[in-house]
């Protein structure tokens, strides 16, 4: 899936300037980054309620080229910077995690677990 | 190739400084991705590790042709019980650390699965040190 067709469904708006490669097919839900660092797949994105740097850490580390933080909360400037140091596109959305997740799952973004 | 970082505990705002660091550097000497993935998943890990539990540490990663080996020393409480640390969902981590979204007892058990060889000498009171083995063949 194309970042501007799930910007439009989970009425998200993009912070960083990072440049996304490719589509989006797999997603993950989780605030638990040690359980995101288990993850073995490239074409992933993250659901996630954790708005913090070890976010956007846990991102690079794994691999993880674009990470949602849902239910409008705003990302730092720290975030946005290690982000775009890191080729991570940050998504801000109004919706909370399960209603994103529920969304994208539904038009066939595949559980990465 | 050697490489030399530090980790002051209860620094989260710098824990994966040094995995960052390392995963550029491998990148530019062509390691394989998985191979790379692998060896900073291992180290972000144990960076969080020191920040989380320790003093202060240092890690030295040696890079040759064949593998990669990451060492974290620190000066910290130690672990009581190896065993204990290395059983998922086992976690002596602070309110602060369950916050930055660790300390749900995974670490060390993501660590070994990431890891070729991975060796843990601890002393309570005094401090850790891990060895974490990567082959790159």
């Amino acid at each position: 899936m194309k970042l501007e067709t799930i910007l439009k469904l989970v009425e998200g708006v993009v912070v960083t300037q990072s440049e996304l490669e490719g589509e989006i097919n797999f997603g993950l839900t989780s605030d638990l980054m040690s359980d995101v660092l288990t993850l073995d797949i490239d074409d992933a994105m993250l659901i996630t309620g954790l708005n913090n740097l070890q976010t956007i850490r846990t991102a690079e580390m794994s691999d993880i080229h674009c990470v949602l933080i849902a239910r409008n909360k705003k990302v730092s400037k720290e975030m946005i910077d290690l982000a775009n140091q890191s080729n991570i596109v940050i998504i801000e959305s109004p919706f909370g995690v399960f209603k994103v997740s529920g969304i994208l799952y539904a038009k066939n973004i595949k559980p990465a677990y | 190739m050697q490489l030399n970082y530090s980790i002051e505990g209860g620094d989260f705002t710098n824990a994966g400084n040094a995995s960052s660091q390392v995963k550029k550097i491998l990148k530019k000497l062509n390691v394989d991705p998985k191979i790379t993935r692998r060896v900073v998943v291992a180290l972000y890990e144990a960076e969080v590790n020191v920040a989380a539990h320790a003093y202060r540490g240092e890690i030295i990663v040696d890079i040759n042709t064949e593998r990669i080996r990451v060492v974290l020393k620190d000066e910290g409480p130690g672990i009581e019980s190896i065993e204990n640390a290395m059983t998922e969902g086992f976690s002596t981590a602070s309110a602060e650390v369950r916050q930055m979204g660790f300390g749900a007892g995974m670490g060390l058990p993501n660590i070994n699965k990431n890891a070729d060889e991975l060796n843990i000498k601890s002393d309570v009171g005094v401090g850790t040190e891990l060895e974490i083995i990567t082959k790159l063949k």
